[in-house]
């Protein structure tokens, strides 16, 4: 009846934001990864780059609270204390990436005294002073975080691939977007 | 107890046969190893002969040797400060805030073309102008500006091209003839642009060079209509030949010297002339000029009345980007904007985190 148990979903706002922000923050890793090595689309790359970070970063503010705010589903009983212990440590790990990746990014180029254009008239402000070995700082730190970024998404893969194929323990079920019913709740 | 997939009439599965658990397994390596793959082909990890921004300064450092701290292009040069006065005349062609009628701040920067922050100024190498203007509501508009016509490439790949075949040959010191004859023979547009360069009058000193933006752009006005525009920094101060006794032997910097003389005794001033295209003109070829009875409209005046010492003003540290532009000006089909802008910021990445070491053009001699 009514209940209150754990539900077998993260909540339907939870799912949607978790795979906007997957394409999102995958999307731009191959866009900055390209950007970087590319003559002829860096500038367009670019453009895209500095205004979807900023998407990125709001939605990393709101997918926070959304956490602090919603109930989790329980982990799957196939997963050892140590397994458990690995998805929230990599858990905390992309909620940093998230935020760090674009602020970064901001810091970096207000310390090298670009103007931060979001899309025609619209900019922001510099969050850091002008300031070149700072400049040089971030810009390194921006490709090891993004590289980072990149082998804890391939990790989180790996893993959901493996209890999906190996396992079989129904894991992904609890973020898929389409509702699934769980065994329980038919009896 | 709470944990749902633990109710006891839910079945674990059942054992994998060993051929299906390797090939499960072999799926999910496949996927990683793919998108890690993927990854690495996009960072251009499986071409590393490529053109790249990094392999384009390579091609610097290689030519004129490395030198940590300065610009790997354009290395030697001198700051500037002043403003621009718009007369209202651009707003017509384009809805940039530095338009309208009024003044707005600029910093900027004179220096040589090269790679060489010590090298003797000499009258035939190209001069350039970069200019910042600082828009009212905290955009900007930054452009590099040459002392030439045109252009002496179309890509950036004949931008390489040139500069690997008028390096100085490590046997002579002096650049193989056979190697510039060969990059005039695959670039046919590079044999046709560097006549129109050579023919060129060239001025006594940078107070009275005209500085062309050489690349296209396009001009966006308020309702929203484009059209094809290039720009030129003409000087208000009288042209004069170059002098047939050339000072360069005398001193090094005669050039800047001269140029940080006259600032220091009056301000010096280049009206921004507008050229308008028309349709069908060729926009994405920096080696050909527009026919010489295209539009042009002079849009304000630049006043330049600080000079100081790359040591100390902040123009060091700016990328003169050529795509850092305010809304109302936008980038053309020309494939050197693109490749400029990636291979200036892979230059100001690289310098900003080295030591610096001071500028040949030195803040004594800019004081007096």
């Amino acid at each position: 009846m009514s209940t209150p148990r754990a539900p077998s979903q993260f909540a339907l706002q939870s799912r949607i934001l978790h795979w906007l922000m997957a394409a999102m923050l995958l999307a731009m890793l191959f866009i900055g990864v390209s950007m970087v090595a590319s003559l002829g689309d860096y500038h367009t790359l670019v453009a895209i780059h500095r205004p979807l970070g900023i998407v990125i970063l709001i939605l990393a503010a709101v997918r926070l609270a959304n956490r602090l705010l919603t109930t989790l589903p329980p982990f799957p009983p196939t997963m050892s204390h140590q397994e458990r212990f690995m998805a929230s440590s990599s858990e905390k790990l992309l909620y940093g990436l998230m935020f760090a990746m674009p602020l970064v990014g901001w810091g970096m180029l207000s310390a090298g005294h670009y103007p931060i254009v979001i899309f025609g008239p619209v900019h922001l402000p510099p969050i850091l002073p002008a300031e070149p070995m700072l400049y040089a700082f971030l810009r390194k730190t921006h490709t090891i975080l993004a590289y980072l970024l990149f082998l804890t998404f391939l990790a989180h893969l790996s893993a959901v691939l493996f209890h999906t194929l190996i396992a079989r323990d129904r894991l992904l079920d609890r973020m898929a977007l389409w509702p699934i019913r769980s065994r329980q709740s038919k009896g | 107890m709470a944990m749902l997939s633990s109710e006891p009439n839910e079945a674990p599965p059942a054992e994998l046969p060993r051929a299906s658990l390797i090939l499960r397994l072999a799926v999910i390596g496949a996927v990683i190893a793919g998108i890690a793959g993927l990854f690495a082909y996009a960072g251009g990890w499986f071409t590393p002969n490529a053109l790249s921004p990094a392999s384009m300064i390579n091609t610097f450092e290689k030519v004129n040797g490395l030198h940590p701290g300065f610009r790997r292009n354009h290395a030697k040069g001198v700051c500037i400060s002043g403003y621009f006065e718009s007369n209202g005349r651009g707003v017509a062609l384009s809805r940039a805030a530095v338009f309208p009628a009024g003044r707005v701040p600029v910093i900027g920067r004179f220096a040589l073309a090269g790679g060489q922050p010590y090298v003797t100024d000499e009258a035939h190498t190209v001069r350039s102008m970069a200019i910042l203007f600082r828009l009212p509501d905290g955009e900007e508009w930054r452009t590099g500006m040459n002392n030439i016509p045109v252009f002496p490439v179309r890509t950036a790949q004949g931008f390489r091209d040139l500069l690997l075949a008028s390096a100085a040959d490590p046997a002579t010191g002096k650049p193989d003839p056979a190697q510039m004859k060969a990059f005039l023979a695959s670039h046919p547009e590079s044999a046709k642009a560097m006549p129109l360069i050579g023919n060129h009058p060239i001025s006594s000193g940078f107070d009275n060079s005209t500085y062309n933006s050489l690349n296209a752009f396009r001009f966006i006005n308020a309702g929203g209509a484009a059209v094809p525009v290039r720009w030129s920094m003409v000087p208000v101060q009288p042209f004069e030949p170059i002098s047939n006794t050339d000072p360069g032997k005398a001193d090094k910097n005669y050039l800047f010297d001269a140029l940080i003389a006259a600032i220091h005794s009056h301000p010096l001033q280049w009206r921004l002339i507008v050229t308008v295209g028309q349709p069908g003109d060729q926009t994405s070829d920096a080696t050909t000029a527009w026919p010489p009875d295209r539009q042009q409209i002079d849009v304000g005046t630049l006043t330049i009345d600080r000079v100081e010492s790359e040591d100390t003003s902040p123009a060091r540290d700016i990328n003169f980007d050529p795509l850092v532009l305010p809304d109302g000006i936008a980038a053309s089909d020309d494939p050197l904007l693109g490749a400029r802008s990636a291979a200036y910021s892979q230059s100001f990445t690289r310098r900003e985190g080295e030591h610096k070491e001071p500028s040949a053009v030195s803040t004594a001699a800019t004081k007096q």
